[in-house]
């Protein structure tokens, strides 16, 4: 009987389950597939070597290693404030604390122009520290500082995303208990704390990681689109396509495409490390299964 | 490895210093499809400036819609140099005090090295016979242009229309509005820039004549091949202009004067203005003008200031809030 009422939910009629399925293997292949075959496929139109010629322009390089350098520049501030913020957000009770949470939100819910112009407000030779920063001779906008900043902003939401949801579920019985034992908060820390998120750490920063390397228009903003200086892969994209060089366009953006997918593979990585750990951990504890 | 520590050294200087290697170091911002021109051009004012100055000077670019590049500018961009393709925007740096008030007197030909003419693009074997302007505002056919309010693509066409309808007997401010109201209606769509009105026309397939600068036939040539389109030169048309400056307030900062403005007076020599010939931009030098006859056909042109007298007042009359194009643009 109960195995039957488990089987109920495949036993439509086939039509409706071929549809169903034609209906949402067709939508991932028009928008996901089609696309990223379109770019490969673009970029190899007149044949590997010319592929491979247009990566070789020093301007596709220093716009690759741009990116890769920009990325790897905010994920130590991601880092830290993703984890501080979610501490306190999940562990603790004080006021204020949705504010922070929505605070926290804040650039997802701000478009990425918007963000970037925020710099310029601030550090524009017009806006508010353009003198003093001009008076020093210290150059943020237009360099890379600032599109390290804008990427900082849009990117800082997601671990801490990632990491509140879980600490919560977490609860700090553990780390009660280590405290209680007789150890430092730095090997409460160390031994419990971080363990235990790892991998919804990991997971965050790969996220994170993934939209810094493609973001593309807070940084536009602030980058002042200096060639093999502050352009980045998804501002050279748009440059090659606007100088009618479209396969050094195509070529640029594939290998943008082949970053996200690196980044994919990463990520599907990281969940089944997650859920082959917890189903360990439940294998464990069998008395606890309900 | 060897890359990646060099490019990692290079991000690194730039973070600190700003690259001292050469003796001075300029900024040229430009426009987004003037990569070209300066390419080839950077190297020849480097050879010429270590020969006649006996110094190095490292070159960089920065490319991007030409408004954008100025706003950047007035923001904070610190671009030794602007090479632009518009005279408002200029004029924008020059109201903000970052470029001289007659920068248009400080080089020769209102201060722009070389210019263009817009054209007709048209479907091979030109279909419809559109010969001239009159035939773009006939019933039935579609013309693809970029935003005439916020695009100097789309000014500069708005703009030839105008004059033309002005220059045709009994001709007047009047009869221009209605004929360019005429033209207007015959856009399916505005497109955002020139770029994105090329895809329009080409890869869409959409209209019946694109309508951008004579320079920019030639890129679409390289990227959609020669044989898929024709080149039409109506009766009268716009000469576009490419005004460069040097930013003041830049180069006093930096101490780099006197390169910039060589650079900038470089692009009058021979070499300079071959180069922009072989760009497929009209050089002012006759004689080569008459050497690159076969790119360069004879078209009847006017400019801005001949016929609206000036670009600022071009603008403030046609495209500010309330000018011409919202007039017409309300009315259909």
């Amino acid at each position: 009987m109960s195995s039957n009422k488990l089987t109920r939910a495949t036993q439509e009629p086939a039509w409706v389950r071929y549809t169903l399925l034609t209906v949402g293997l067709g939508f991932l292949f028009f928008f996901l597939g089609l696309p990223l075959v379109a770019v490969f496929v673009e970029a190899l139109a007149q044949g590997l070597p010319i592929y491979l010629e247009a990566l070789k322009e020093s301007e596709t390089r220093s716009a690759i290693w741009l990116t890769i350098v920009i990325a790897l520049a905010v994920l130590p501030f991601n880092i830290l404030f993703g984890v501080a913020a979610a501490w306190a957000i999940a562990k603790f009770e004080f006021k204020g604390k949705s504010l922070l949470i929505t605070l926290i939100d804040l650039p997802f819910a701000v478009s990425p122009v918007v963000a970037g112009l925020i710099f310029i407000l601030m550090f524009g030779s017009q806006g508010y520290f353009g003198g003093l920063l001009a008076a020093k001779d210290v150059k943020i906008i237009f360099a890379v500082p600032g599109m390290i900043l804008a990427t900082l902003f849009i990117t800082f939401p997601f671990i801490a995303r990632e990491l509140i949801p879980l600490m919560q579920s977490q609860g700090k019985d553990e780390e009660e208990a280590a405290i209680s034992l007789g150890a430092s908060g730095w090997q409460m820390f160390w031994r419990v704390t971080l363990p235990n998120i790892k991998w919804g750490l990991l997971y965050g920063v790969i996220l994170s990681n993934a939209r810094a390397m493609g973001e593309f228009g807070a940084v536009s903003v602030v980058s002042g689109h200096i060639r093999g200086e502050t352009n980045t892969l998804p501002l050279h994209v748009e440059i090659l396509y606007n100088e009618y060089n479209a396969i050094g366009a195509f070529a640029a953006a594939s290998v943008l495409a082949l970053l996200a997918l690196v980044t994919l593979v990463a990520k599907t990585i990281v969940e089944w490390r997650m859920k082959a750990e917890t189903d360990m951990l439940n294998a464990e504890l069998p008395g606890e299964k309900t | 490895m060897t890359h990646f520590r060099k490019s990692i050294a290079t991000v690194l200087l730039s973070l600190v210093a700003g690259a001292a290697l050469a003796d001075a170091t300029l900024l040229n911002a430009s426009y987004d499809v003037a990569r070209d021109v300066y390419k080839d051009y950077n190297p020849m004012f480097q050879k010429h400036w270590k020969a006649n100055a006996g110094e190095s000077v490292e070159l960089k670019q920065s490319h991007g819609g030409s408004t954008k590049q100025v706003r950047a500018v007035a923001d904070g961009l610190e671009a030794d140099v602007v090479t632009m393709n518009q005279a408002n925007d200029i004029e924008f740096l020059a109201e903000k005090g970052l470029v001289a008030k007659d920068w248009a007197k400080k080089f020769p030909n209102n201060a722009s090295p070389y210019t263009s003419a817009m054209v007709f693009i048209v479907r091979k074997g030109n279909p419809k016979a559109l010969k001239d302007w009159a035939d773009l505002a006939a019933p039935g056919v579609q013309v693809i242009m970029p935003h005439p309010k916020n695009t100097g693509n789309g000014r500069n066409t708005y703009l030839s229309a105008w004059a033309w309808a002005l220059k045709q007997p009994g001709g007047s401010d009047k009869t221009a509005q209605e004929f360019v109201g005429k033209l207007l209606k015959n856009a399916p769509l505005f497109a955002a820039g020139g770029r994105d009105a090329t895809t329009t026309f080409m890869q869409r397939g959409m209209g019946d004549a694109l309508i951008t600068f004579e320079s920019e036939a030639e890129m679409i040539a390289k990227e959609f091949g020669k044989g898929n389109f024709e080149v039409v030169y109506p009766s009268l048309t716009m000469q576009t202009e490419f005004p460069v400056a040097v930013v003041e307030k830049v180069v006093d900062k930096k101490g780099t004067r006197k390169q910039a403005t060589a650079y900038l007076e470089y692009l009058w020599s021979k070499e300079g203005q071959e180069n922009a010939a072989q760009n497929y931009l009209r050089p002012r030098d006759a004689e080569l003008l008459k050497k690159y006859a076969a790119f360069f056909p004879p078209v009847k042109t006017f400019t801005v200031d001949e016929v609206f007298g000036g670009a600022n007042k071009a603008f403030a009359t046609h495209f500010k809030d309330g000018g011409t194009f919202d007039q017409i643009y309300v009315a259909k």
